[in-house]
């Protein structure tokens, strides 16, 4: 499996990059040519990483996250979201359903999500140091027409 | 995220446009809320067609109202859901206790 294509964005922990990140992980995405399902499930699984980093990571304050993509020859891509943040105490609590430290506004449900939605889901963290959040997806190959 | 509502014989309709996500939650949850205070409704119906966009910020929002509307006796459903935030809801196992219906083309 060899890497065809790489890229890598930072930005504050803003909400309002939110929509930004999962634009820009789409876009990168549409060099594998997916269908806009493909693409919604890339978009919605970002948008959680993101929003992780953005609500538990940097509570009280604005802090870096960065996104790295990689697009592969087997037509998958793999995004890594890393923050310097707070940490996971405890990452298998941390990714069953409904389980939040968030509070009422948040459901709980990030985590789920993301793994519904990707292929794998890798999640490293270390109190106080940050966390990293590796996702991968594999696109479906279109059928070539004429030839 | 625009919001539109509508309160007529003892049901608020809200809709909801745009994209529903953490920085979108919060304003739609606050306009939910107010309308929910000011009208006292019987039922309270999202229609979320206008949504280009649902993350799980958007089942928050979904659960709030369904506890806001329970607190007064009320009932909570979700209609028009479009493709990608029916998927999300889906995973969330949400029907089961709010009744959800999708966006018919």
């Amino acid at each position: 499996m060899k890497e065809s294509n790489i890229m890598k964005l930072e930005f504050p922990s803003k909400s309002c990059n939110e929509a930004f990140a999962r634009s820009a992980a789409a876009c990168f995405a549409s060099q594998l040519d997916p269908t806009l399902d493909e693409l919604g499930d890339i978009k919605t699984a970002v948008s959680e990483a993101v929003t992780n980093c953005i609500v538990h990571a940097y509570p009280d304050t604005i802090g870096k996250i960065s996104m790295k993509a990689r697009l592969f020859d087997d037509n998958s891509i793999e995004i890594k979201i890393k923050d310097w943040g707070r940490g996971i105490p405890n990452i298998e609590q941390a990714r069953q359903p409904m389980f939040t430290t968030g509070g009422d506004e948040r459901s709980g449900m990030g985590f789920t999500i993301m793994e519904s939605f990707t292929d794998v889901l890798r999640i490293s963290s270390k109190p106080g140091r940050g966390t990293t959040v590796t996702m991968k997806r594999r696109i479906s190959v279109k059928e070539q027409n004429g030839r | 995220m625009k919001i539109d509502s509508d309160y007529k014989d003892g049901r608020l309709t809200v809709k909801l446009n745009g994209e529903l996500d953490h920085h979108g939650a919060r304003l739609a949850m606050s306009a939910i809320n107010e309308h929910i205070d000011l009208n006292l409704p019987r039922d309270c119906v999202l229609d979320l067609s206008g949504l280009s966009f649902m993350d799980s910020s958007g089942i928050a929002v979904v659960l709030k109202t369904y506890k806001s509307m329970k607190e007064l006796g009320g009932r909570t459903w979700v209609k028009n859901v479009p493709r990608q935030p029916m998927k999300v809801l889906n995973a969330s196992g949400i029907e089961r206790i709010v009744s959800i219906s999708a966006l018919v083309n």
